[in-house]
Order: structure tokens, then C-alpha cells, then sequence
């Protein structure tokens, strides 16, 4: 580590300019320039969606919607995808491979520096930091040693040689220094072990459904480049209960105060139990989490079809759209006769008293559902997989619209058939993830906190003393240096003067 | 009286103390630079005769060589009262935290008066160390504004957390960037005068950069510590530790930043004005993420009340 950029030198040409560009790799001033890339290139993943940063998985469609002329060329530059991106990778490689051509060579000091002597004292003590001159009456040697003993009590490492003792503290800043660059590394395999090994997932549960942990059991599952098949731990979950409370009155109506899903689980060996999930307590499986992000209503239906059967019955999930949780959902009837029957639906937790299809409130005060019913093609049976959530509209035909509370019926047109409200379930949204690289990144989170802290708290530095004898007695010069960027604290220095006056005390002290 | 009630109203005395400290920098200041006319010569020979000291010794000041008793009593009459703002600012917000049963850092307007104390008090550690006194009427402008936007645009009464702001790591994660915001903030303040002051005066500008870099090694552990409990927690609550929400991202960029300060200060050449830079970026970085990222981003971080 240097901090000039050395010209390369011309009689070795090549080797030379390989010297070159590695001392400039590894100076100090290329981490501050490769720290302030870093910095700069991250700003744009903030202000750009980002296609696997999942707070809205639409996000990216929208933008390129919204900017067709722009967004090809931003895709481009891999600005949708910023952290995943070759160009971000190329700065923080190029920063680690800096840093460790910068803090090995640093090990190999310290440990030479560990087992070496303290270092000589300079011949003019008075250009050190504090320097100082004491007259002293007692003897150089009795001086001499208690400067020793004092030292070494303050835990320093003190050789004396002659009619000078030299001493040194604070090696462990730069132990702190070396384990903290290096837990960045860990840090990193840590990092790498959740997204090259792990898995995230999604599920949605109707009250009273079970999840088994199975690939086909996901809504949605997006697995790492090398999670193996039998990363899925075996149990399952039973959503016994969802309960859902939100603020009644004052100005922050309506924002959700608790949540909360009652579960019975079977772990793989059979063991069976029941306990609650709710945000910040998610269940932990053998390390495979299961975390509450959402909840929403689920209407109980049941469709008869033309010829008086009962083709469908049950809750259906409904997506909410805002945050009073007016929600949108479809049931498709595939086996009604003698019409294949599709229903579009907007849900209304707490319909307005007049006209309006806003839910007035989050909480299940009047509840109400609009439907719009539709005869003909579903469309299913062509092999392409369709959303549960939309309706392929080309091969129907709109046959009735109305408006249920529950308990009512809507009857459909030319004898197709009825739908009938019969009550409301609640679903909650499970957020399912197995990141096996997480224990290793936390271990080396806390290293490098320590090392952080021991290499900025504990300051290194040198302290001397030199006696002389004159015909005034004795001189004892103090000084010290910090071998850091920090002023070197006075404390030890004056601690050191007061013990050494007090030898002069001492003796006039007995004789009296 | 309530809980609430008092926390207002504690705020609002703040607010008063730390305007009238504000008056009397500003008068100090006046009467400095007056004097400082009247002495020219005294103060520009002081300088010429002591070197500019980038290394120990106790702190140096650019006043002249004597200060007019004016001056004096109004800077010590101003800090007088800083102290007694901040201990009624510190007040507020344990009243805050009484009234509501919880740390009271919930939502913007928490954050605001809880920053004000943390700048208050990281001036007041500094000046216990270094005669920055003459920088006090930043730093309470500053914490004027804070209070200002608090009790003005930001103010929302006393109210229960959404569900998942309900965890002990709340306390422990928005405290520790909190205190470190504090530190960050007089830094910032002192960097920015030692830029603005384009090199003109070596001894100030020592001296700013001294107290700023105490701050920040002081400071930047505590960051650290702070984006580690926000990892954990994520963890917990959403099932990552690291997604690159926006609120994530401005924590690493302010954390980079900060790194290349310190860096900065380790490298021949870069210490002084070019490191100033990053103690700058570093907090426009870290105001960003307090107040843009809230207001103009959104994500996953969303605080009831902005
Ligand atoms: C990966 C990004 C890096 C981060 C986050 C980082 C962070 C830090 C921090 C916070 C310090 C402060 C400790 C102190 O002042 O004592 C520090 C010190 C240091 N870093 Fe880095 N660093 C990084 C990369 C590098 C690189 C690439 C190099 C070498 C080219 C390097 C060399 C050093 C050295 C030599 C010190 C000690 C400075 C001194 O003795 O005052 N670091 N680093």
C-alpha cells in the first residue's frame, strides 16, 4: 500500500507495468476513488425500479409503459437491474481485490511488528508530541524501573535499554483494522451462499387451507441459480384462524393496528403443534421461514348451473386494490352446464350506505359484492396457463351484472344458472424464504462491527523516556507519538510525570 | 396534564430557548467581527506568530487575542441556553415516549424532535472538547429547522404503530442512526464552513476538521451498527436481510461515503478540503434517505404520519 501512483519503471517493461498497475490498484487512493464509484452507482437502483427488488413486481412493466422511447436504453445499461448488474460487480470486485493486495501485506507487517521490540527512541525527543523535562532528585535507575513498571501496568510493551526505556500500545488496532476489511469478504461468501443456494417463494391461504412444502404448493417461486430439489423442508401449515384489527376513529382511521395468523403445523417426523404468525414473528422450520406480509378477504360462493347442480362452492380469493380493501377476484365454472360460467367480482368490506364501489373501511362492517356474470368459453382448455385472478374475456359473453349482500342470489338469464353470497373467509399472503448464507453473513456482520470498533476506539502509539545526568541532578525527557491519525491523549504521559515527581517526594517525606 | 399535552408543550419551550441562543450567536458574532476590525493587526500578527497546527496541542481559535467581554458573555449566555434547550428537547421526547409506551421514534415527526436532541447534543460533546462555540449558531439554526418542520408540517399526535414497526428493534435500529445523525449532522456543519471558507484560515480550519473527524469515527461504528440491526431485523420481519429497498440502498451509499472519508483521511494528499467533501456527501446521502426517500420514493420503509 502506498499512496503515490509509482511511475512504472522502464528497464523491466513488463513486469514493470504490471508492478505499476498493481501498487496503483492497491493504493489508498484508488479506495477512496472505487468507494465513491460504489457509492454513485448504487444511486440509480433507488430511483429506478428494479426487476429483483420485489416491493411491486409490476413496476418495470409500468416504467417501460409509461417511457417506450427511453426504457430499451436504460435496459440496456442494465439500470433495471442495477445490483445484479456487470458493471456494479466490476467496481466492488475490483474494490476487494484492491483490498486484500492492500491488507495482506498490512498481516504480514503486523505480524512481524507483534514479535519485534518497540521502536528506538529518537535522538531529539523534544520534535515528539508532549514532550516534556522533569527534574528529578532520585536515582536513573530507580527512575528507570519505575517508568517500567508504570508503563507495563498501563499495559504497554516496554523495553529498557541503557538510560532510556521505549514502549508501545494499541497493536490491536490494527488486528481490528485487518479483521474487519477481512469480514467483508465473509460477508460477501455469506451474501453469495443465500443467492446462488437459496429460495423465495409466495403463498396465499384461505382460512382453514393447509400449505404442504412442495414446489407446487407456491403462487409464486423463484429459486437461486444452484438451489438444490430437496431444499423444500417437509411440513405443512393449517390457517386456522386470520384476525385482523384496524384503528376505529381519530385522524389515522383505518390503518391496521395488529395481525395475526393462528396455525396448526405437522413437521416432517410427525411432531405436530399450533402457534401464531404475525409481522416480526415469523415460524422457523429447519431454516425455512414463513413470514406474514399481507392479508385479504376471500367471499364464499356457491354456483348451481342450468340444470340445478351445484358446480362450485367455497371461498375464493380476492386481491385487495388500496388500503380500505376494496378487492378484485374472478370465479371460473369450467364443468357448469350447459354454459361454462365466469364471474367478475369487486369486493366491498364496508360498502358506502349510497351508490359508490369504494370500501369505506378496512374491517368487515357491511359487506357487499359486485358481479358482472359471463356465459361461454373460458378459454381453459388450450393447453396456455391462465391467471386464477383474470377472466380471458374473448370467448364470453356478459350475461347479467348485480350487486349481493350476503345471503342473497343472483340469478342468471335464460335458466344458465345462480351464484349465491354466503359469507366471507379471510386469506393471508406467507412470504416463504431459505437462505442458507445467513448465519455467515451475521457472524461476519458482528467481526467486522468489532474489528470497526477496535481499529477507530484504540489508538496506537509510542512513548519514550531518556534520563541524563547533569549537575543539577537528574532529567528525565518525556514524550510520546501516535502512530495514527488521532492526537496522542495526554493521560498515560501525565500519569507517568506524577508517579515519577512523587520518587522526589518520597525520601524528604521519610526523613522528616 | 397529559403525557402528550406536556411533550408539546416542551417542544414548543425548545423551540423558544434555542431561538433566543440563536439571537445571541448572531450577536456575538457581530460583536467579534467588530472587534476584530478594531484589532486588526493584533489578530492577523497572532496568526503569523503560531503556525498553523495540524497535529496536537489543545484547540486553536482565530479570535483575536483578546476576545471583547462582549463577546464573551453573549457566546456563554447562548450556550447557557443550548443546554438548557437540549435538556427541555430530551424531556419532550421521554414525555413523548410515556405518552405513546414505546420509543418514541415512530414516524417523521418523532424523528425530528429526537434528531434535534441528538445534534444538540453532539455540539454540546464537542464543545466540551473544543472552542467551536462560534459554529453554534449553525448548528442551532439547524436544530431550529428540525423543530420547526416538526411541529409545523410533520406534527401528528400520539398514536399506536402499524404491526410491523412493532418490535423491540425499532428502539434499537432507528436509535442507534438517530445518535448517529446527531454526530453526523455537526460534521456536516463543520465541514461545510471549512469549505466555504475556501482555505482562508488554517488554524479555523484545523480545528473543524479535527472536531468533524472525531465525530465521525464516533459516528460511523454506530451507523454500522445501526444498517446491522436493520439487516436483522428485515430479516425478520420480511424474510431478507438485504433487498436494495430504497431506504436500504441510501444506508450503504451514506456507509460508503462515510468509508471513503475515513479513507480520506488516511491518504496522503486527500486530507483536509478533499475529505470535507465526503463528510458532506456522506450527510447529503444520509438527509436523503431521512427525508426524500420518505417523502419522493416510498418502498417497503413506510412510516404512518409522514
Ligand atoms: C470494500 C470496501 C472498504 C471499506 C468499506 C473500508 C472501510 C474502512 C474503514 C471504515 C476504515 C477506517 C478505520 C480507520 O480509520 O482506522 C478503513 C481503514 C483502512 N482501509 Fe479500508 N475499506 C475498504 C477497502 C479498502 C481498500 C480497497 C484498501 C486498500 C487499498 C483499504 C485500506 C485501508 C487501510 C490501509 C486502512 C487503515 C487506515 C489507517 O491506518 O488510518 N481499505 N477502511
Amino acid at each position: 500500500m502506498t499512496d503515490e501512483a509509482l511511475e512504472p519503471s522502464r528497464t523491466t517493461y513488463g513486469a514493470g507495468w504490471a508492478r505499476w498497475a498493481w501498487r496503483t490498484l492497491t493504493s489508498m487512493r484508488t479506495a477512496v476513488i472505487l468507494l465513491t464509484l460504489l457509492a454513485g452507482a448504487a444511486v440509480p437502483g433507488s430511483l429506478l425500479p428494479q426487476r429483483n427488488v420485489a416491493t411491486n413486481p409490476g413496476a418495470v412493466p409500468s416504467f417501460y409503459a409509461d417511457h417506450p422511447g427511453i426504457s430499451p436504453w436504460l435496459d440496456r445499461l442494465s439500470l433495471f437491474d442495477v445490483y445484479a448488474s456487470p458493471w456494479f460487480a466490476a467496481i466492488y470486485i475490483l474494490l476487494l481485490v484492491s483490498m486484500i493486495g492492500c491488507v495482506l501485506p498490512r498481516c504480514v507487517r503486523l505480524w512481524g511488528e507483534c514479535r519485534a521490540e518497540p521502536a528506538r527512541t529518537p535522538t531529539r525527543l523534544s520534535r515528539m508530541e508532549h514532550h516534556r523535562e522533569l527534574r528529578l532528585e532520585s536515582d536513573a535507575e530507580e527512575v528507570l524501573t519505575r517508568t517500567a513498571t508504570v508503563l507495563r501496568r498501563r499495559g504497554y510493551r516496554v523495553v529498557r535499554e541503557g538510560s532510556e526505556v521505549r514502549a508501545e500500545k494499541g497493536y490491536l488496532r490494527e488486528a481490528g483494522n485487518l479483521m474487519f476489511h477481512l469480514s467483508l469478504l465473509v460477508l460477501l461468501v455469506g451474501v453469495a451462499g443465500g443467492k446462488l443456494f437459496g429460495f423465495e417463494g409466495r403463498a396465499a391461504l384461505v382460512d382453514g387451507a393447509t400449505f404442504t412444502n412442495l414446489r407446487s404448493s407456491y403462487d409464486e417461486y423463484s429459486p437461486a441459480a444452484l438451489t438444490r430439489a430437496d431444499a423444500f423442508t417437509p411440513f405443512s401449515v393449517t390457517l386456522d384462524k386470520l384476525e385482523a384489527e384496524f384503528e376505529l376513529a381519530g385522524p389515522r382511521a383505518g390503518e391496521p393496528r395488529e395481525f395475526d395468523a393462528e396455525v396448526t403445523y405437522t413437521l416432517g417426523d410427525g411432531t405436530t403443534g399450533s402457534t401464531s404468525i404475525k409481522p416480526n414473528h415469523p415460524m422457523d422450520v429447519d431454516g425455512t421461514k414463513l413470514f406474514l406480509t399481507g392479508h385479504g378477504y376471500a367471499p364464499a360462493v356457491t354456483v348451481r348451473d342450468g340444470t340445478g347442480e351445484t358446480v362450485f362452492s367455497g371461498p375464493v380469493i380476492f386481491l385487495p386494490l388500496e388500503n380500505n380493501f376494496t378487492s378484485d377476484g374472478v370465479v371460473k365454472v369450467p364443468n357448469a352446464e350447459p354454459t361454462q360460467l365466469g364471474f367478475e367480482g369487486l369486493f366491498l368490506p364496508t360498502a358506502p350506505t349510497g351508490d359508490g364501489d369504494r370500501s369505506q373501511f378496512p374491517g368487515l362492517i357491511a359487506p357487499r359484492l359486485d358481479l358482472t356474470a359471463y356465459t361461454g368459453d373460458l378459454g381453459m382448455n388450450e393447453g396456455v396457463p391462465q391467471s386464477v385472478y383474470k377472466l380471458e374475456r374473448s370467448g364470453l359473453e356478459e350475461v347479467a351484472v348485480g350487486s349481493l349482500r350476503v345471503g342473497e342470489t343472483m340469478a342468471l338469464p335464460e335458466g344458465a344458472g345462480s351464484i349465491t353470497f354466503d359469507g366471507v373467509s379471510r386469506f393471508a399472503n406467507f412470504q416463504i424464504a431459505y437462505d442458507p448464507g445467513k448465519e455467515i453473513s451475521l457472524v461476519a456482520a458482528i467481526a467486522l462491527l468489532i474489528g470497526l470498533t477496535a481499529s477507530l476506539v484504540i489508538r496506537r502509539r509510542r512513548l519514550w523516556l531518556r534520563v541524563t545526568k547533569s549537575d543539577h541532578g537528574l532529567t528525565a525527557e518525556l514524550a510520546g507519538l501516535s502512530v495514527t491519525r488521532r492526537e496522542l491523549p495526554t493521560s498515560d504521559l501525565d500519569h507517568l510525570e506524577r508517579e515519577l515527581l512523587g520518587l522526589n517526594e518520597s525520601p524528604e517525606r521519610s526523613m522528616s | 396534564m397529559t403525557w402528550a399535552r406536556l411533550s408539546d408543550d416542551l417542544v414548543i419551550a425548545a423551540v423558544i430557548i434555542f431561538a433566543i441562543a440563536f439571537c445571541l450567536y448572531a450577536v456575538s458574532l457581530a460583536l467579534h467581527s467588530a472587534g476584530k476590525r478594531g484589532k486588526s493587526v493584533t489578530s492577523s500578527a497572532t496568526r503569523v506568530g503560531s503556525p498553523s497546527s495540524g497535529g496536537s496541542g489543545t484547540g486553536v481559535n482565530d479570535l483575536p487575542a483578546e476576545p471583547s467581554h462582549g463577546y464573551r458573555l453573549t457566546t456563554r449566555i447562548a450556550s447557557v441556553l443550548v443546554v438548557m434547550g437540549f435538556l427541555l428537547n430530551v424531556m419532550a421526547v421521554v414525555a413523548r415516549g410515556l405518552a405513546a409506551d414505546r420509543a418514541p421514534w415512530g414516524n417523521m415527526y418523532e424523528f425530528a424532535i429526537v434528531g434535534a436532541a441528538a445534534i444538540t447534543g453532539a455540539y454540546l460533546a464537542g464543545l466540551r472538547r473544543y472552542p467551536i462555540e462560534r459554529l453554534g449558531i449553525w448548528v442551532v439554526g439547524v436544530v431550529l429547522v428540525a423543530l420547526g418542520c416538526a411541529v409545523t408540517i410533520l406534527y401528528t399526535p400520539v398514536d399506536a404503530l402499524i404491526p410491523v414497526l412493532k418490535s423491540y428493534w425499532l428502539a434499537i435500529h432507528v436509535g442507534a442512526a438517530i445518535i448517529a445523525g446527531g454526530a453526523f449532522t455537526v460534521a456536516a456543519v463543520m465541514s461545510v464552513v471549512q469549505l466555504v471558507g475556501r482555505g482562508r484560515n488554517g488554524e479555523r480550519d484545523a480545528l473543524m476538521e479535527r472536531v468533524s473527524y472525531g465525530l465521525i469515527v464516533f459516528a460511523f461504528p454506530i451507523w454500522t451498527f445501526a444498517v446491522i440491526a436493520g439487516a436483522v431485523w428485515a430479516e425478520a420481519a420480511w424474510g431478507r436481510y438485504w433487498g436494495w429497498d430504497p431506504k436500504e440502498t441510501w444506508a450503504f451509499i451514506t456507509w460508503v461515503f462515510y468509508a471513503a472519508y475515513l479513507h480520506a483521511q488516511s491518504t496522503a494528499g486527500w486530507r483536509g478540503r478533499r475529505a470535507a467533501w465526503f463528510s458532506v456527501l456522506g450527510y447529503l446521502a444520509f438527509l436523503f434517505n431521512f427525508v426524500g426517500v420518505n417523502m419522493w420514493v416510498g418502498g417497503l420503509h413506510s412510516y404512518a404520519g409522514v
